[in-house]
């Protein structure tokens, strides 16, 4: 185990960021399959040292995989990797701590009921009795707390710490281990804007103290806004490399998915007809007797859609159950298609289907679909007792399978074959699966949760066309996402959700991403006009 | 009154004997679950030590050989049992259960193969047991009231294996919480993301916990056949494995508190001896079934109601695959 003081002193006659000294991180002709699938095809990547270097693709492009292979997870079958120049055989996580290379995963490493001070040192521990350990890297972490301006309680347990905070830790963590080479694995996911604006902060100043940083994501914005150089991986190739500076989102956004993709939606201005849904003063306790829904009263009405943003957590995914009759209602009632339902009068989600409303959950793979399900079989869940699936005693398989042979072409799933199992598919045709059996039906009022989560961005755009179709065709739509730029460029109105209420509602045209941001951590000027106070 | 004070001071006394094997086996647990590792089998490797102890001993007459080798047969349980759960990924529970029955069968078998006594093993003489320790002055000092009773009875006059049980609970206690290795045991349990990511091996340390959890599972065999017995019965264990794995999770995973759970059990027991055959009032005599039922409904009352939320190390039961 290697004293990270050591490392820290390696890193500190480390060449400046000049044109000569060798690439941080050179990559030559890696490959990697699994079975059949080609992973990793022959790809070459140089990362100057102390660039903020990105590196773009849609999902299954192959970025985690390349990934993967830097920080020792797996092994490339062919191919080099040096570091500073040199060769170097990267067969562990250990081995990839040793060369410098630091790594903050997508899902958090932290072991939640241990302190941040445990959880930094855990596997870089100064000796075998902790007592001396937790003394050292006490003082190391205030050092690196300092220097590079993050602060964090040494002493709070990791599992109590928000989600931004944790970030800081997992960083921490690789700076204590003498990282001069920092893979940050889509980090941007779980934070608000403000978080995100903080983090790209900290790597502007990791930056400035010659850390190298590879940030791997999918969102177009955070390469424009933060880095110096970026990579393009398609289907496991990388296929541009291009300064920054010298490219733009429709650039890469084409390099990605390989074909012209428009990020800007066109659409028409909203026909807003009658009122579908109301919902007055609806709330929501939970076991622990907290109000994860507060009061909350708003309408939407045939030909819009009503957006719901909010920092995940903040009661937009309970509102959503209560609204699909999932959850039960603690108080208050809401009206869909004119009928009333309350306490007393519960919605259960058969009943939801009957009034013509339908539901697109959230979280696809728990609620929406059956992984061990043939995709017909996924494809009608929820109508599984519809006349058109039944014979007088048994499941129609044949009008199950054609039904869904239908959806899967109207709706371009790949690959097209209804018996293959559902967790076959991959997350975009999974949606897309979801999204056929809920809007094939023609609803009067579509709730749909996170429509694009893990999805690559040729399904994202043919995803919100649906959306947008089925407002034109004068459904009321309620959307629920955590993704800003899919709240605004989808809505009609749009709808500010904190700690359970509604703080405000701008309409799709005066809204930025600004005030959104300051809304959603409920720190918005009054002029935002608070619909729900 | 006296006399009352005097049966306590045995039970109590009785309670240190028969919690010994306990405390042990569920230090044994502590170790493999919070390594991640659901051991059920600690049943059967104490079983199993047990019988490879009173074997050697009456072999060769040496205490010492016997406590090694049922150590060594113990040890080598635990890593069959790690090499299903941890290399192979296999159920724990079902490697556990399938450790348990085999031995139950194995050490019969054996038992009649080698002495021909119908599953048991010749008795030893005192010179291959661990016979009581009488500590200095304790004869001198039993006739002292209360502190010489105290002393005489409750703290001299065990046999070695027992000191040893009451103080692996603080090393237990002092490896888990005051050493790196304890650190990354409890992260492993946890989190075995973490570990891995940290550049420490998740498969190596729940072997090291795994061979914890054998060698304190073989004292706990050993104990039985040639300390507090001075033989090998068939299935002498009695589902004593099972009252620590009990007890463990009644601590609630922490040493301390789960050797007082031991403990617990163990004065139940104690008790249950004494009870029997006396007459309480209106009831008339205690059926001696009752009171040997007593440990092990409690065993389930508690377990069942008065725990409380008893949380589990999270990555317990899930064998460890690198994700993508």
């Amino acid at each position: 185990m290697s004293e990270p003081q050591q490392n820290l002193q390696d890193g500190a006659d480390r060449p400046g960021a000049g044109v000569t000294a060798p690439p941080a991180i050179e990559l030559r002709d890696i490959n990697k399959s699994f079975g059949p699938v080609h992973a990793n095809k022959n790809v070459n990547l140089s990362v100057r040292p102390g660039d903020i270097h990105g590196t773009i693709g849609e999902n299954g492009a192959g970025k985690s995989t390349l990934m993967s292979i830097l920080y020792g997870f797996y092994e490339a079958d062919s191919g080099e990797i040096l570091i500073g120049g040199k060769p170097t055989s990267i067969r562990s996580s250990r081995d990839a701590i040793a060369a410098g290379i630091g790594m903050v995963h997508q899902h958090f490493m932290l072991v939640d009921n241990m302190s941040v001070v445990e959880n930094i040192m855990l596997g870089a521990e100064s000796g075998a009795i902790l007592a001396s350990s937790v003394a050292a890297a006490r003082a190391e972490l205030e050092r690196l707390e300092r220097e590079y301006n993050l602060d964090v309680d040494p002493d709070a347990l990791a599992g109590d710490l928000p989600v931004g905070q944790q970030q800081r830790v997992e960083i921490l963590k690789a700076l204590y281990r003498g990282a001069d080479i920092l893979i940050l694995d889509e980090p941007t996911g779980v934070l608000t804007p403000q978080e995100t604006d903080q983090l790209f902060r900290i790597l502007d100043s990791l930056r400035q103290e010659g850390v190298t940083v590879i940030l791997i994501t999918h969102k177009l914005r955070e390469i424009m806004a933060v880095t110096d150089h970026v990579s393009v991986m398609r289907q496991g190739e990388i296929i541009a490399d291009r300064v920054t500076a010298e490219t733009n989102k429709e650039e890469l956004a084409e390099l990605m998915v390989g074909r012209k993709v428009l990020l800007s939606l066109d659409k028409a201005a909203p026909r807003v007809g009658e009122t579908v849904l109301r919902v007055e003063n609806l709330s929501f306790v939970d076991r622990a007797g907290v109000a994860r829904v507060d009061k909350v009263s708003f309408s939407v009405h045939a030909g819009e859609i009503v957006g719901i943003a909010g920092v995940s957590g903040n009661g937009q995914s309970e509102l959503l159950e209560l609204l699909s009759g999932i959850r039960p209602v603690t108080s208050g009632q809401f009206s869909m298609m004119g009928e009333d339902f309350s306490t007393e009068h519960p919605l259960d989600p058969a009943t939801m289907r009957d009034v013509k409303a339908a539901h697109v959950p959230e979280d696809r793979l728990r609620t929406g679909l059956v992984k061990a399900f043939a995709a017909d079989e996924s494809a009608i869940l929820g109508y599984h007792r519809s006349a058109a699936y039944n014979s007088a005693v048994f499941l129609d398989r044949g009008a199950i399978e054609r039904d869904c042979g239908q959806k899967m072409s109207d709706f371009d799933v790949r690959p097209q074959n209804p018996a293959l199992k559902t967790a076959n598919f991959s997350g975009g045709n999974q949606q897309k699966i979801v999204l056929a059996r809920e809007i094939s039906r023609g609803p009067r009022l579509l709730l749909v949760g996170q429509p694009t989560r893990g999805v690559d961005i040729g399904a994202i755009e043919f995803i919100h066309r649906n959306i947008i179709a089925m407002r034109d065709s004068g459904s009321a739509v309620l959307l629920v996402s955590v993704e800003l730029d899919e709240i605004m460029s989808l809505s009609d109105r749009i709808l500010v959700m904190f700690e359970g209420r509604i703080v405000g509602e701008v309409a799709a045209d005066q809204a930025d991403e600004r005030l959104l941001g300051l809304m959603m951590a409920n720190a918005a000027p009054e002029q935002a006009g608070a619909a729900g106070s | 009154m006296a006399e009352l004070l005097f049966n306590l001071l045995l039970a109590i006394d009785a309670t240190f004997r028969v919690a010994t094997p306990l405390v042990l086996c569920a230090m044994a647990g502590l170790f493999a679950e919070r390594s991640g590792v659901i051991d059920i089998g600690l049943e059967g490797k104490m079983l199993a030590a047990a019988f490879a102890a009173a074997s050697v001993a009456a072999v060769t007459g040496s205490a010492w050989l016997a406590l090694g080798a049922g150590m060594l047969v113990s040890v080598a349980l635990a890593l069959l049992h790690g090499f299903a759960c941890i290399t192979h990924r296999g159920n724990q529970v079902v490697s556990g259960v399938a450790i348990n029955i085999l031995v139950s069968g194995l050490t019969v078998v054996l038992g009649i193969a080698w002495f021909a006594r119908g599953g048991q093993t010749p008795s030893v003489t005192n010179e291959a047991r661990f016979t009581p320790i009488t500590w200095p002055g304790a004869e001198l000092l039993a006739e002292v009231p209360i502190i010489g009773s105290l002393y005489s009875e409750l703290l001299s006059g065990h046999n070695l294996l027992v000191y040893v049980a009451f103080l692996i609970v603080p090393l237990t206690w002092w490896v888990v919480y005051r050493t790196r290795f304890g650190l990354r045991l409890r992260a492993v349990g946890e989190n075995p993301n973490a570990v891995d990511t940290a550049g420490i091996s998740v498969s190596a340390l729940r072997y090291s916990a795994m061979l914890c959890c054998g060698a304190l599972c073989g004292i706990a065999g050993t104990y039985l056949s040639i300390a507090q017995n001075a033989a090998f019965v068939r299935d002498m264990t009695a589902g004593q494995g099972y009252i620590a794995l009990a007890a463990m999770i009644f601590g609630k995973w922490r040493p301390v508190p789960a050797m007082l759970a031991c403990l617990m059990f163990g004065f139940l027991d104690a008790v249950a001896i004494r009870l029997q055959g006396v007459e309480v009032p209106v009831i008339g005599p205690i059926p001696v079934q009752l009171i040997q039922a007593l440990p092990y409904v409690l065993t389930v009352v508690l377990l069942a109601g008065f725990i409380g939320r008893a949380i589990a190390p999270k990555a317990s039961g899930i064998p460890y695959v690198k994700e993508r």
